[in-house]
């Protein structure tokens, strides 16, 4: 069955000098218990998908398309009805250098039950909190403690946990492991596997494609506010078909194998007025004359790409 | 092959007081350490936050001072004399890991990059000019006439990274310690960063210390690499030696903990050789004891860094591999 689905979301900000279209005409589908990268590099419009899906665009506003949450739309719903019932009880977000946000002058504990009071929670908000802490690998101890007596691992848990209390079944995590060790990353890592397994689903947004393969069973490539390819993991990574997702992967500095590296010349295209056709079009090594006209979505085998090369 | 830089047996210790208490802890922040660089060699810094691997490049640069050691760099030792200070802070350039930080909103190009040259008073407005404009053309940022009017707000994140390593350029440096250079750039850029300091690299013979946590991008650059573990060199040795056939139990847990793009690892668990720490003194025996899933008896003792191939040193009574 259908989990979530995007259908043709447009999300833009008023600039003075345009509108910037971050999301554009962007629509892909997850079934019951798949989770889905997305990845991109800066300014590709990968936060602000996150932000449209929660309703929560700041200066920003959705022009178009659809979200559908297990049949029902979340977009056409009233903003207070989504508040009140679909908002951190059915998608959470933990959002970019969340960790960063914990208010310094309250204990862990005061800020977890802060949380709950908002949101009138009727249960037992010691055990509740207890139960949480355990389930991001937490010792209780911490609830004592104010955020700068922990490490930067502990707060990024603190924050996911946060992001569980209400028990959403959608979780969207934006760059959770930036700016951590590689052990620490390593283990926020096997705790989202873990939440996984206890039936989340979750969106991982980051630039790090190896990180991805971790969590992903499906997988979104964005450029220039654009989803350009969609498709399971192994499609992607074994026979990625975008000229982008293709040199994306080529990218990425390998432990072990060849030492050459490649990278993507040049800038993505300004997102107010961008050009028309293909986005990839100036850095793209196999453009063609076809390239000047706005590529359709051509069916692959568990997903789509935008490329005319595959007409 | 000549060595450009030399540190013998350097150490830094923190003392921590508490607030209220009249308690010290003290941090060994670098604790002993040695390590040699042949002009033109790459040598990567590597290890977790709180290693040692930041401190290490400030106390080369004498932002702090050690409590003992001594740094040779290209012949001279560099002591509290204000010559020997002005030979390493001009031939021996830093490159930070924030490109949004280290640069100052506030000047333009030109004058971020003019500045070093200002201090050290070298040439006169029209050939520190031309030598900026030489330096933005040498990064690669193009048209370097308009860059050179711009602020930084203008740039991109790894746009203002060339600017940063423009202005350690400038002064033709002998050695470039770039800490974590790339870690804050988008992986599709990283790349072209690490390539650009290949290439500089090769052209003006430049040394690099590269320190980063990130073992794989410290691949493509370096050809020595020295594992830091809470203030002391665990391991060292050719790198790609070191990655593949690690012989110490931190080096084996760091590069278990690095992701490859596979689609494989969706079903596997992560699995990381490390323990949860004891609640040890890190400073008795080993100081990876703590976390250590081969500890032995023997670890209660501290092992010293010898050599266990041609050109390899490891710090583990344990001899893995």
């Amino acid at each position: 069955m259908t989990f979530i689905s995007i259908e043709n979301l447009k999300t833009g900000y008023e600039t003075r000098n345009g509108t910037v279209q971050a999301v554009d005409d962007v629509s892909f589908a997850l079934e019951n218990g798949e989770s889905i990268g997305i990845a991109g590099e800066s300014a590709c419009g990968k936060s602000t998908l996150g932000l449209s899906i929660m309703r929560i665009v700041p200066d920003g506003n959705i022009a178009s398309g659809d979200i559908t949450l297990e049949g029902k739309s979340i977009l056409k719903m009233s903003k207070s009805e989504f508040a009140k019932n679909v908002r951190w009880k059915d998608i959470s977000m933990v959002f970019q250098g969340a960790m960063n946000s914990l208010d310094p002058v309250f204990t862990v504990e005061e800020q977890f039950i802060e949380v709950l009071k908002q949101h009138r929670y009727s249960g037992d908000y010691k055990q509740k909190i207890s139960e949480i802490v355990n389930s991001v690998g937490l010792t209780q101890d911490v609830l004592k403690k104010y955020p700068h007596e922990l490490s930067g691992g502990m707060k990024q848990r603190i924050v996911i946990a946060m992001a569980l209390l209400l028990k959403p079944k959608f979780v969207i995590a934006d760059e959770p492991t930036t700016a951590l060790d590689v052990l620490v990353q390593a283990q926020i890592i096997n705790l989202l596997k873990k939440l996984k397994k206890d039936g989340m689903s979750i969106m991982l947004i980051t630039h790090d494609l190896a990180i991805i393969s971790e969590v992903a069973e499906k997988i979104g490539i964005m450029y220039a506010g654009k989803m350009i390819e969609f498709g399971s993991a192994p499609e992607i990574y074994k026979n990625p078909k975008h000229p982008y997702t293709q040199a994306l992967l080529k990218s990425i500095p390998r432990l072990r194998g060849d030492k050459v590296t490649n990278y993507i010349r040049g800038t993505p295209p300004s997102l107010i007025q961008p050009p028309q056709g293909c986005r990839f079009y100036d850095r793209c090594p196999e453009a063609m004359e076809k390239c000047k006209k706005d590529p359709p979505k051509f069916k692959t085998g568990s997903g789509y790409v935008s490329c005319w090369l595959y007409e | 092959m000549e060595e450009i830089l030399s540190v013998q047996n350097l150490t830094k210790h923190f003392a921590k007081k508490g607030i209220f208490s009249s308690s010290r802890t003290v941090v060994k922040a670098v604790d002993d350490i040695s390590f040699s660089l042949k002009k033109g060699e790459v040598l990567v810094l590597a290890g977790e936050s709180g290693s040692g691997k930041s401190t290490t490049a400030r106390l080369i640069l004498r932002a702090i001072e050690p409590d003992s050691g001594r740094i040779f760099f290209d012949g001279t030792e560099i002591g509290k004399d204000s010559k020997s200070l002005d030979k390493i802070r001009m031939q021996c350039q830093m490159i930070h890991q924030d490109p949004y930080a280290s640069i100052d909103p506030r000047m333009k190009i030109s004058d971020i990059l003019m500045e070093p040259l200002e201090i050290h008073k070298i040439g006169t407005k029209a050939e520190r000019k031309k030598k900026v404009l030489d330096a933005l053309h040498e990064v690669k940022l193009e048209p370097a006439e308009d860059i050179f009017n711009k602020f930084p707000h203008m740039l991109s994140g790894g746009q203002r990274q060339r600017i940063v390593l423009a202005r350690a350029l400038v002064l033709k440096p002998k050695l470039i310690i770039a800490d974590e250079p790339v870690s804050m750039l988008d992986v599709s850029i990283r790349a072209e960063v690490l390539e650009l300091m290949r290439e500089l690299q090769e052209k003006h013979d430049i040394s690099y210390i590269y320190i980063t946590h990130d073992l794989s991008t410290a691949r493509y650059l370096g050809q020595n690499i020295s594992i830091m573990y809470l203030g002391k060199i665990v391991e060292s040795g050719p790198i790609d030696e070191v990655l593949l056939h690690p012989r110490h139990p931190y080096t084996q847990a760091l590069l278990d903990a690095i992701s490859e793009p596979e689609p494989d690892n969706l079903l596997k668990e992560k699995k990381i050789r490390i323990n949860e720490p004891l609640d040890i003194d890190v400073y008795q025996g080993c100081r990876f004891r703590a976390r250590c899933p081969y500890a032995i008896e023997k670890c209660k003792e501290e092992p010293l860094l010898e050599q266990t191939g041609q050109d390899r040193l490891a710090a583990c009574f344990v001899k893995l591999d």
